[in-house]
């Protein structure tokens, strides 16, 4: 498939339309004659897109600022302007901070494990593996396809203190297992273990597509000055992955912050002790409760949460791409671009 | 970037025939070694535990899935779990929600987005630019923040607990888009000028030259949305509210937490149900759906 790896931000916006002669210009008759039949084909997707996306997005802000609850359903007319109130009742609320300390929790310690982990795998995997290497990408993608509630089912069985298989597993070197799932200490890393094991599969993929960017002659350069495999990684591998293990490190955060279905089913709905309750759990008992006003406010706040992150790691991880230590290649072209 | 696909297969298949002295160097520095081998392969049976687990203990009795210390291979066969899945639950009726909603999904975003695809690609109108931006913004939008006015608005609609409340919010999604977009903007201009000078309208245009072309990509993005509904929970766990329209997860989680959170063996029969048929589908089509993974990056 000869389409890009990374989806760059919307770019066609300079470039002339490929389809038009460039007699074509603005406001033709021709011209407007294509508006009108590419608006054709948008009509579809724009009118689901308004009802269904828009709409709901512009509602939901509506409703953040409103006491809206379930039953003015029925009766809308019922609804007050409560300005910033359900924003500052969520800030006041310690149990929603118990929910976002848990996300953070999750976040911060789930996405650079996942990358690592994944990372590794990919390096492996690009490595010279040439018998077995779609085998073992097949097998390592399989938990990403599956619903995220079976395998929850799964290891909530794994993952039982006398008789779940990990911590039999751990009896075989003399290590004497938590109670995952009922202990508020481990019931948070028992999640992070089962995000990893469902998401590194995207990750792998994502890096080996990368990977291939990373030219031959480099290491070879490298090893011919006495880098070693470590060095190589450090210095060549990870900066020329930079845009990928920003894009994978995106797309985790993006995810990761949403935690939802793990707690719900493995711990039933975020126990013990809420050790397990994320931000979007909340929202959805929120919901159900009916106070959609407060719900929205959350919501928004985790949309924000989720803004803040993806800012966070473009500076951190494309930010340093004018290294410091450039010196090597000061006197070369002082390429400024990231990609 | 059709360079980069390209290259893997001499950097992976035949590294021996290369004279080229840069390869030779890098494919002597990583000679595939036994023990990235057996790291690898270790890893692997970590990662396939939980299914192979899941599989043999769905067939184990009550008891013995519950017996400590835990067995591996069950020592009394048993498929009661799976009759008790269909005779006990309504297991057909979700399976049935499930595969209508998810076939709904999949040819409305198969349809849809390759029209908007092509527009974005091909054709330079007004508000192209524009229009694009606001598409690939709500990429970002976590499902969370649309639940609520979601449901308010399909509870104004009437829609709550039938199969249109459960399809239309899913009709068309920027995801499908954006890869239509990618996709269609990698055919020949050459194409649709020959079309254009025929005398073709934009409508049989893409009808009769652009969508013959985009098997692969329809292909990639039909799986990946079918999967996408398959196991899709949040919305329908809100939306559906009756045993009828259940689909296959919301109906595994709801027994799972409710009052048969101590049948362990329908619990885990339900998880194969869901899981099989995903596996199943992966297995035959895993390279569109790894190429499309690596594409677009969203699952």
């Amino acid at each position: 498939m000869a389409t890009t790896i990374l989806p760059k931000s919307p770019a066609p916006a300079h470039q002339p339309a490929r389809g038009a002669t460039p007699a074509v210009r603005r406001s033709t008759p021709l011209r407007r004659r294509r508006s009108i039949a590419a608006w054709g084909f948008a009509a579809p997707f724009v009118l689901l897109f308004l009802v269904f996306t828009a709409w709901p997005v512009i509602s939901s802000l509506l409703m953040s600022v409103t006491d809206i609850k379930s039953r003015d359903l029925r009766d809308p007319f019922n609804v007050n302007f409560v300005g910033i109130d359900n924003f500052s009742a969520v800030l006041a609320d310690p149990l929603f901070w118990q929910a976002a300390r848990n996300t953070g929790y999750f976040v911060v310690v789930g996405v650079p494990l996942v990358m690592f982990v994944s990372l590794m795998i990919a390096i492996a995997l690009n490595t010279g593996i040439t018998r077995l290497s779609g085998f073992f990408r097949v097998g390592y993608f399989m938990p990403v396809v599956t619903s995220i509630v079976a395998v929850a089912v799964v290891w909530r069985f794994l993952l039982k203190d006398d008789t779940g298989i990990i911590n039999v597993a751990l009896g075989w070197f003399g290590i004497d297992g938590p109670n995952w799932l009922g202990d508020p200490h481990w019931s948070m890393p028992a999640i992070i273990m089962m995000a990893v094991w469902r998401s590194m599969g995207t990750l792998i993929v994502i890096f080996l597509a990368g990977l291939q960017g990373v030219p031959a002659s480099l290491h070879e350069a490298a090893a011919l000055d006495g880098a070693n495999a470590m060095q190589r990684l450090r210095l060549i591998t990870v900066p020329i992955m930079r845009p990928t293990l920003l894009f994978g490190a995106v797309l985790t955060g993006i995810g990761y912050l949403q935690l939802f279905e793990e707690p719900l089913v493995m711990t039933n709905g975020g126990g013990p002790l809420n050790s397990t309750l994320s931000v979007s759990l909340y929202i959805y008992r929120q919901f159900g409760f009916g106070n959609y006003g407060i719900a929205s406010a959350m919501s928004y706040l985790l949309f924000l949460a989720i803004v803040v992150l993806t800012l966070l790691q473009f500076r951190l991880l494309s930010e340093r791409d004018p290294r410091p230590r450039k010196k090597a290649r000061k006197t070369t072209a002082p390429e400024g671009s990231t990609r | 970037m059709s360079t980069m696909t390209r290259q893997t297969p001499d950097s992976t298949s035949k590294p021996t025939v290369k004279q080229n002295k840069t390869r030779s160097i890098a494919i002597g520095e990583a000679r595939p070694q036994w023990w990235l081998y057996l790291t690898l392969g270790l890893g692997l049976v970590v990662v396939m535990t939980p299914f192979v687990w899941m599989l043999l203990s769905s067939f184990k009795p009550e008891a013995e899935i519950r017996a400590n210390p835990p067995t591996w291979w069950p020592q009394t066969f048993t498929l009661e779990n799976f009759t008790e899945l269909f005779t006990r639950l309504n297991f057909p009726q979700f399976f049935t929600n499930s595969a209508v909603v998810a076939v709904f999904v999949t040819l409305g975003n198969l349809m849809f987005c390759s029209m908007l695809g092509y527009a974005f690609a091909k054709i330079d109108f007004w508000g192209r630019d524009w229009l694009f931006r606001i598409v690939l913004g709500t990429m970002m939008i976590p499902g969370i923040v649309m639940l609520v006015p979601l449901f308010v608005l399909v509870s104004r609609l009437g829609l709550v607990d039938t199969y249109a409340g459960l399809i239309l919010p899913f009709l068309a999604g920027p995801f499908g888009v954006f890869l239509m977009r990618q996709f269609i903007s990698s055919l020949p201009d050459e194409l649709i000028d020959a079309g254009r000078i025929d005398g073709a309208g934009e409508f049989r245009i893409f009808t009769r030259i652009i969508l013959p072309l985009c098997k692969p990509a329809l292909a990639t993005l039909g799986i990946l949305t079918f999967l996408g509904s398959w196991n899709n929970f949040l919305w329908p766990l809100v939306v559906a509210s009756s045993e009828d329209k259940y689909t296959l997860p919301v109906a595994l989680a709801l027994y799972s937490v409710g009052q048969n959170e101590n049948n362990y063996g329908l619990m885990l029969a339900g998880a194969v149900a869901v899981v099989a048929p995903v596996v199943v589908v992966f297995l035959i089509l895993q390279k569109h759906i790894i190429q499309g993974i690596a594409t677009s990056g969203i699952k």
